[in-house]
């Protein structure tokens, strides 16, 4: 058996993930054409490298069927409910900056908190006759935050893409969603909420505490721990 | 753990307990339609039922509970009174906690009554006990009906008061929600702002989404009435503060809130109501001088309780839920009645915990 690690299989998250392996003498690459996902490891043996899609990484990690994984704190915290258990943080990658947060039409001027939200959907219930609907695909993320902040009346509805654009549409009055710069959000006419930030990611390094490991596996998890170390 | 079939068997005797009391057996399907349950508690329903469905039928859960099955079924054709018992699985998610089961049978207890709440609150707390008996258990009630009449009788705005009835099984909201309207927490600068504007609307951003413009003026109008209001009064803040922190024996715990109405009158007619009750219950032979009552019980896990409200805990196990839970949900039955509505008041015992507990005694 060989220490599995998962890696994003595409764009610009596989590379940044390629490049900060090879700063501290790993070197990962792809194999073969294009469209295959196999993988090379270069300057540690008993290395396996795993392409899998970002979204995936946290499942697999939680199964213990790769025993490294990089993905984004955003999708370890969603899809794992009890991720201190399953996984550990080995190392914030420092790329992938990305934060969960909740944001509404720049037009509701009487709207900068949660508790200004949780005014306006009791209101928006009444004239409507529905509940207020946040568009979003991190449900188990939004749903615990909005109810610890007090927030009642709201409804989530899914959206897996082009989330900013539900509001316009309306299916959905609100969105939470990630962002990096702002940049879509204020392309859609919406604005974060001043309290509205639910969590900071960033693409990061996690170990399973599910997988098995032999004493092979320990040894090398070992000498890998120690490159990143002397790196710093 | 106990066996599947103990507990079953555990089950269908309590059950017919509560037959010979009156009760009549009912039985509601596993499958409940999504909408009712979504309506009535919201997205927090999601993280604790499953959720499964089909194209024919949409979006279905299994059952969680079977107090609102039980409240539609006897709004659509039951008879007046009623007494209803049941006995089967509920499923909840568990996403946290894997020692708690996300499938276990439930055996309850319901009365549809209009004369007399007091004789019947006692009723179910006494048969319920009776049930229980044998089990060294720490019972605790309490009566939400007491802090909405606390509530509705504050000398402020009825927006004011709305937003405190909405927010009372959520303590900390609750809470915040009367710091501020008592003065006692800054208003954030964003409301000030707004506030302050001579002309908030004159925005240049465009108007997207269902929430129209009428609606964000109503709402600016609805905080300007709001800041032009008077903080919620010391004396009324520091009744309420006392209010929920009683925490004593039936008796004296009235006694104390007869104290309170001093500075809440309007919380005596409520008063009144747990004077019958507890004479009702020593009526019934429970020693209502060794029983707890807690003013704020019930405000956390209960949210359709709205006046008397009870708990069966084991003591020594801390880690166990509840043994048994019940209260009075009279505005559930307005909720789900189309209308109409009907006092009721029940509850639900859990067989396997208690099997359990014996087995671990023995």
């Amino acid at each position: 058996m060989s220490l599995k690690l998962g890696v994003p299989s595409k764009g610009r998250l596989m590379e940044k993930t390629f490049a900060w392996f090879e700063k501290r003498g790993v070197s990962l690459s792809r194999t073969g054409s294009d469209r295959e996902y196999a993988g090379k490891v270069e300057g540690i043996d008993n290395v396996q490298l795993v392409l899998l899609s970002a979204g995936e990484i946290p499942r697999e990690l939680a199964a213990g069927r790769i025993h490294l994984g990089v993905t984004g704190a955003d999708l370890v915290h969603e899809k794992l409910p009890r991720w201190e258990q399953q996984v550990e943080e080995i190392a914030p990658l420092g790329f992938g900056q990305a934060d969960l947060i909740i944001a509404v039409p720049n037009c509701w001027v009487d709207v900068d908190t949660l508790d200004d939200l949780d005014a306006a959907a009791s209101a928006f219930r009444e004239v409507h006759g529905h509940r207020m609907r946040i568009a979003t695909k991190y449900h188990r993320l939004v749903r615990e935050f909005l109810t610890d902040s007090g927030v009642a009346d709201f409804a989530l509805v899914d959206s897996q893409g082009a989330t900013e654009g539900t509001v316009a549409n309306e299916t959905a009055e609100g969105i939470a969603d990630i962002t990096s710069t702002g940049e879509t959000l204020r392309a859609n006419h919406l604005k974060i909420l001043s309290d509205g930030l639910i969590l900071r990611s960033q693409a990061t390094l996690w170990r399973s505490r599910e997988a098995q490991y032999s004493a092979h596996d320990k040894v090398t998890l070992e000498t890998l721990l120690d490159m990143f170390d002397s790196a710093r | 753990m106990a066996k599947r079939s103990d507990i079953q068997a555990r089950a269908a005797m309590m059950r017919v307990r509560f037959e010979a009391a009156g009760g009549q057996v009912v039985d509601p399907p596993l499958l409940q339609p999504a909408g009712t349950l979504l309506d009535l508690y919201g997205e927090d329903i999601r993280a604790r039922a499953y959720v499964t469905s089909d194209a024919l039928r949409g979006e279905q859960m299994m059952r969680p509970d079977f107090t609102v099955p039980v409240v539609q079924m006897h709004m659509r054709d039951g008879a007046e009174p009623a007494r209803y018992t049941y006995s089967g699985e509920v499923f909840r998610r568990q996403e946290h906690d894997p020692d708690r089961s996300n499938e276990y049978v439930q055996v309850g207890y319901e009365v549809f009554d209009r004369d007399d709440s007091a004789a019947a609150d006692a009723e179910v707390f006494s048969l319920f006990a009776l049930q229980l008996r044998g089990l060294s258990l720490r019972a605790a009630t309490g009566d939400i009906g007491i802090l909405i009449a606390a509530v509705q009788g504050l000398k402020t705005t009825e927006r004011r008061k709305a937003a405190l009835m909405r927010h009372l099984w959520r303590p900390r909201r609750f809470r915040a929600l009367l710091d501020r309207f008592a003065g006692r927490s800054p208003v954030p600068a964003s409301r000030e702002a707004l506030l302050a504007s001579e002309d908030p609307m004159g925005f240049d951003a465009p108007m997207i989404g269902k929430r129209k413009a009428a609606e964000i003026e109503a709402r600016i109008e609805a905080l300007r009435e709001d800041a032009a209001a008077g903080p919620i009064s010391d004396t009324e803040m520091v009744g309420l503060d006392s209010l929920l922190a009683v925490r004593e024996t039936m008796p004296f715990a009235l006694e104390q809130l007869r104290d309170v109405a001093v500075d809440l009158p309007q919380i005596s007619p409520a008063l009144d109501r747990l004077e019958a009750r507890i004479a009702a219950l020593a009526a019934r032979g429970v020693n209502v001088h060794d029983l707890d009552f807690e003013a704020a019980y019930g405000r956390t896990s209960m949210e359709y309780y709205d006046g008397f409200v009870f708990g069966f805990y084991a003591e020594r196990r801390p880690d166990l839920p509840p043994i048994a839970t019940g209260g009075r949900y009279d505005a559930l039955t307005r909720q789900l009645g189309n209308g109409a509505e009907i006092p009721a008041v029940g509850g639900v015992l859990r067989p396997d915990l208690m099997l359990e507990i014996e087995e671990a005694t023995q």
